[in-house]
């Protein structure tokens, strides 16, 4: 269907050249409407920067290895056209033998927030109207122990932790059994076989059935065009990760898939002062995850849902 | 809770694209991160301490800023610090280590901490999750003289980048902002 579709132009002058296609030359009213219509579309989509071959290209799955090396050269050049800075857009695929957790020490975490800043530059989020923080961290009462009821996300005391408070972040739990996926109308997004949950951005029709089935509130919106500056834009980028977002989509955590399939731990547990992020692959015996799933009291964040997230909260005391 | 953290693993190992397939086997390089910085002129101790050796438990009219802060049980300074060689720590059992290794005298008490240390559990790590890290010393976020954590920051020794504690907790990021404050 691509290799007809840049003939369309054509169909406004039809029989301009010598080499138009025939189907362009049919005065048939059918092929008329046929034309038209794609031709309202194609001006549609040059309006919001994507290319024709985007919308009518396979699923990102179904993709032969040529066809996603366009697809992520268009992705650059996008890139370059908006931002006028040179990127790299990988689409570097899941390894054998790997299976990514998140640990995290709740007695560690003091909610400074670092991490929630750390991942907004690593992944090129829209930093204001909308402002959009993948990872949330709430306050909560020691007293009353983990209560999302009474927790508190706009904190702002001068320094951290306050007394008697201790610090829960909640990003994407990265489910086994993702009912995020499930609800998605158009599988725009799905579970890799390492475990990250990812997003086709190109994918994404926006109708944000995901975020009311995610259960955790760690989808976002993008109500508005990203405000993401040029200086600030991370150039190293994944396709299914931090590449920058059109308006009218959805985004989540993906583990920082761009750093960890290159083997890198993700910015949020790079940056976290007080060591309270744990991440690795759970099927290496020797990983920090596997010690601390086989040393202590691990919990998962609303277990009863079944959702059976790859992230374990624990206090290691 | 438990038992659906260990079913979640199960399920991980049962979706691993290919059983059979184990981690590399990779050569674990651990990296040692860059200990704080002394205070400036401070080492080697030996440089004054030559001829001072006065093993009295007293007021001291120098190190003040370390006695003053001292919040850590009923110890004093020769617990820790070598009489005899004031440039290397002396463990319990009378053995000397340099400062770099003050985790082995820190974990003749925290026995529990310094095996997480060792595995990964407790304390931070940076670089690969698959391959070469490097890990912080207790003294890269605790106050030897008032160990409970207050907060840390970023400093650079010999051009590389380590971490060192702070005396006071640390100011946190500005809060997100409230859905009604995002007005277009």
């Amino acid at each position: 269907m691509s290799a007809r579709l840049p003939v369309l132009p054509d169909a406004d002058a039809p029989g301009s050249g010598p080499d138009a296609p025939e189907a362009t030359l049919d005065p048939s009213r059918r092929n008329f409407m046929k034309t038209a219509s794609a031709g309202a579309a194609l001006a549609a989509l040059s309006a919001c920067g994507l290319d024709v071959e985007d919308v009518f290209r396979k699923h990102f799955k179904e993709l032969s290895r040529d066809e996603l090396a366009k697809v992520l050269a268009r992705v650059e050049k996008r890139n370059l056209e908006k931002f006028g800075k040179v990127t790299t857009v990988g689409a570097e695929g899941p390894r054998a033998g790997v299976q990514f957790g998140y640990g995290l020490d709740l007695s560690r975490c003091i909610g400074c927030r670092r991490c929630v800043y750390a991942c907004v530059r690593e992944n090129n989020q829209s930093r204001e109207r909308p402002q959009i923080h993948w990872i949330r961290v709430l306050e909560m009462d020691k007293e009353r122990g983990v209560d999302l009821a009474h927790a508190e996300q706009y904190y702002e005391p001068a320094t951290v932790p306050r007394d008697g408070k201790f610090y829960m972040p909640v990003q994407c739990q990265h489910c086994e059994n993702p009912p995020c996926v499930k609800a998605c109308p158009t599988q725009a997004t799905w579970k890799e076989p390492d475990g990250i949950v990812v997003i086709d951005y190109d994918w994404c029709i926006g109708c944000r059935c995901c975020m009311s089935a995610c259960p955790y509130g760690a989808r976002h919106f993008n109500w508005a065009t990203p405000n993401l500056p040029a200086e600030e834009l991370n150039p190293d980028q994944h396709y299914l990760g931090n590449r920058p977002r059109p308006k009218g989509v959805v985004e989540k955590c993906t583990f920082c898939i761009q750093r960890t399939r290159k083997g890198l731990y993700p910015a949020c547990t790079e940056i976290c002062p007080v060591g309270a992020r744990k991440f690795g692959n759970l099927l290496d015996p020797e990983s920090e995850i596997r010690k601390v799933m086989e040393m202590k009291r691990v919990f998962i964040l609303k277990e009863e849902l079944a959702t059976h997230p790859q992230f374990f909260y624990f206090y290691a005391t | 809770m438990r038992d659906f953290a260990a079913l979640g693993l199960a399920a991980a190992l049962a979706a691993s694209p290919d059983p059979a397939a184990k981690p590399v086997a990779k050569a674990e390089s651990l990296v040692q991160a860059e200990p704080p910085p002394f205070s400036e002129g401070i080492f080697p101790c030996s440089a004054c301490h030559a001829d001072q050796k006065n093993p009295e438990h007293r007021e001291l009219a120098f190190h003040d800023e370390q006695q003053s802060v001292l919040a850590h049980g009923e110890r004093w300074c020769l617990d820790c610090h070598d009489l005899d060689d004031r440039d290397r720590l002396r463990l319990a059992s009378g053995v000397r280590v340099p400062f770099t290794e003050s985790y082995k005298l820190c974990g003749q008490c925290h026995g529990d901490k310094l095996r997480d240390w060792r595995v990964g559990v407790h304390g931070k790590r940076v670089g690969r999750w698959d391959g070469q890290k490097t890990y912080f010393l207790c003294v890269n976020c605790h106050d030897p003289h008032s160990p409970r954590f207050k907060g840390v920051v970023t400093v650079e020794v010999g051009g590389k980048k380590t971490t060192r504690y702070t005396a006071e907790r640390i100011r946190p990021e500005p809060r997100p902002k409230r859905p009604e404050e995002m007005a277009r």
